[in-house]
């Protein structure tokens, strides 16, 4: 195969790739982050204690991580096509990625939420602030570091789930290296590919931590360095990180 | 200005009804308008739960809370979140916290404006009140720095004038020096100090140290196992005899240099402190008086203290001298070994 004919090959998958993890982590930012959020407020001795809540949502949360995700995307297809029109595709893939990205994000989310001190809270409930205010003003802001590199995580961990969207028919990087690298025995375009998702894992990994070491270095709670780890989960296929490593 | 009666706060376990704590055990606290009123007690006495309690942080067991005319007790909702009306009252108490709680996210400046921004008020307005204020505790040219670029002592600052912005009646400091040097902690005090005399400001903290009570406060209360052992103006707790806290805040010691000695502790405050009466002691009896040990305070422009005392022969001897001093208003306690005083050995040493 030459370059002529892998590049556009390449640059398809290249923006079906972004196309994807791009809208996934959108819509798990959106979904996972007031999940998250509430599920910190639920718990016991949380602002919105409430025991039954707490439980249910971390149920559901417990049980879309766990599931791998090729299961999910196969036991998803009635949903997907509810929601999109078809089971195949760019846009099929979006709906099982973000769905097995929100539960993923909601657990860093928590995580990162629950390191805010509380007496951050208790000083705006003095002011006289209700749970909105704390939130908003607090348990967000005060945890942003944390929660960019959760963001972080989540597209590395995205840019993996991405690789077994191929089976749908949604293309992308992954897809290239299982269908012409490895069924194909074209071993130069499959390196290819690998070189490809190292640079762009590495770059968002580096974007990623400089953005939350910045904001973490004005906030200035020093003793908790950021370790750049732009190479981490290039070759762990898809990306078993914790946020709580970034910290 | 503070009033609690009754205030009982007990902590259980969950699922667990047999483990409880009883943080308070029926606290009657009066906090007079205008007032440093502290509270002193070691970990674990329930100071905590107590300045919580005040603006209803805990909600207590039991009890009323009243603060500036209002029963916050009565404003609870049923439910576990606080109320309008509450978060309005709450908003109307300052408080500064031990560890500061400033947001790191937020510049100085931001931080002073957080509560007004609750309530509120419009971003211009926010400003030049946060500037007012960060002027009044003299950090006007760190505004726009980040809590983590300040030393310990600059972030109190920041935590007081934060808690100064709803322009507030009552103040509650939560040990705010504790964290502190004791350099740092003299300022503060006195930024406080200065704050309750300018703004009439009525200032309930709690803290460990009696070098606290002793700098700033009017009246204090002590605090032991959730309940209230003694409380009263600082001279009040002076003329009550054998006043654990009086003992701890004016501390004497000393023993008789010779057997046919008399040693009294003299107990001032009052009137009768403003006049020289042991040298009038010594001038009328031709005596010769030597001071033993003295803890002496000027509070409010007043000489209040102790002072130990020995007077030469045996108490029998010296009947009409301590008469002279009881009769300036003196409280005169006898201290010494002989067995057949009138009153025990009175040799209590301060906290420190």
């Amino acid at each position: 195969m030459t370059w002529s004919e892998m590049q556009p090959l390449l640059e398809q998958a290249c923006w079906d790739t972004l196309y994807m993890v791009g809208w996934s982590t959108l819509i798990a930012v959106v979904g996972g982050l007031p999940l998250g959020i509430l599920l910190v407020l639920t718990d016991r001795g949380g602002l919105l204690q409430n025991t039954v809540l707490n439980k249910v949502i971390g149920q559901i949360v417990n049980v879309g991580r766990s599931l791998p995700f090729i299961i999910l995307m196969v036991a998803l297809m009635n949903f997907t096509r509810w929601m999109t029109g078809t089971t195949i595709g760019r846009e099929a893939a979006i709906v099982p990625l973000a769905i097995g990205a929100i539960p993923f994000f909601a657990r860093l989310v928590e995580t990162a939420v629950r390191e805010v001190d509380h007496g951050l809270v208790e000083a705006v409930q003095s002011m006289g602030g209700n749970t909105w205010t704390v939130v908003r003003k607090v348990l967000v802001p005060e945890s942003l570091p944390s929660l960019i590199s959760s963001t972080t995580t989540t597209v590395v961990a995205l840019i993996g789930y991405s690789a077994m969207a191929g089976t749908v028919g949604a293309g992308g990087l992954g897809d290239i290296a299982i269908r012409y690298g490895y069924q194909r025995f074209e071993t130069g375009l499959m390196w290819i590919t690998v070189a490809i998702l190292a640079v762009v894992i590495s770059v968002i990994q580096f974007a990623g931590d400089h953005a939350a070491r910045t904001l973490h270095r004005r906030g200035g709670r020093s003793g908790r360095p950021l370790l750049l780890r732009p190479l981490r989960g290039i070759f762990s296929g898809t990306v078993t990180t914790e946020a709580t490593k970034t910290r | 200005m503070i009033t609690t009666t009754g205030l009982t706060k007990i902590y259980r376990a969950h699922h667990a009804r047999d483990r409880e704590v009883t943080a308070l055990d029926g606290v009657d606290l009066h906090v007079r308008e205008g007032e440093v009123f502290g509270v002193i007690g070691q970990s674990g006495a329930g100071k905590s739960s107590l300045i919580r309690c005040v603006n209803l942080l805990e909600r207590p067991t039991s009890g009323t809370v009243t603060v500036a005319g209002q029963d916050l007790t009565a404003l609870v909702g049923r439910g576990p979140r606080a109320g309008k009306e509450l978060r309005k009252a709450r908003s109307r108490i300052g408080m500064v916290f031990q560890h500061f709680n400033l947001l790191s996210s937020r510049t100085v400046q931001d931080n002073v404006e957080l509560p007004l921004e609750i309530l509120g008020k419009s971003g211009k307005e926010r400003a030049r009140k946060a500037l007012e204020l960060l002027d009044l505790v003299g950090l006007s040219d760190k505004a726009k720095s980040y809590p983590a670029q300040l030393s310990g002592g600059q972030k109190q600052r920041v935590g007081i004038a934060r808690a100064l912005a709803g322009d507030p009646k009552v103040l509650l400091s939560d040990e705010a020096t504790s964290a502190l040097d004791p350099e740092t902690t003299r300022s503060i005090l006195q930024l406080l100090r200065d704050l309750n005399r300018q703004l009439g400001l009525t200032v309930l903290l709690i803290t460990h140290e009696m070098d606290v009570v002793k700098s700033v406060c009017d009246s204090a209360a002590l605090m032991e196992n959730g309940k209230i052992v003694e409380s009263g103006t600082v001279s009040e707790l002076l003329a009550t005899p054998g006043s654990e806290l009086a003992s701890a805040l004016f501390p004497v010691s000393g023993d008789a240099s010779a057997d046919d000695r008399t040693v009294i502790d003299v107990t001032f405050h009052g009137e009768a402190a403003t006049r020289p009466v042991i040298s009038q002691l010594s001038r009328t009896y031709n005596i010769d008086i030597s001071i033993i040990g003295a803890a002496m305070d000027t509070v409010a422009g007043k000489q209040v203290g102790r002072m130990r005392i020995e007077l030469p022969g045996r108490y029998e001897e010296n009947v009409v001298p301590i008469g002279f001093l009881r009769e300036q208003g003196l409280q005169i306690d006898l201290v010494g070994t002989d067995p057949e005083a009138q009153q025990p050995v009175l040799v209590k040493e301060g906290a420190k």
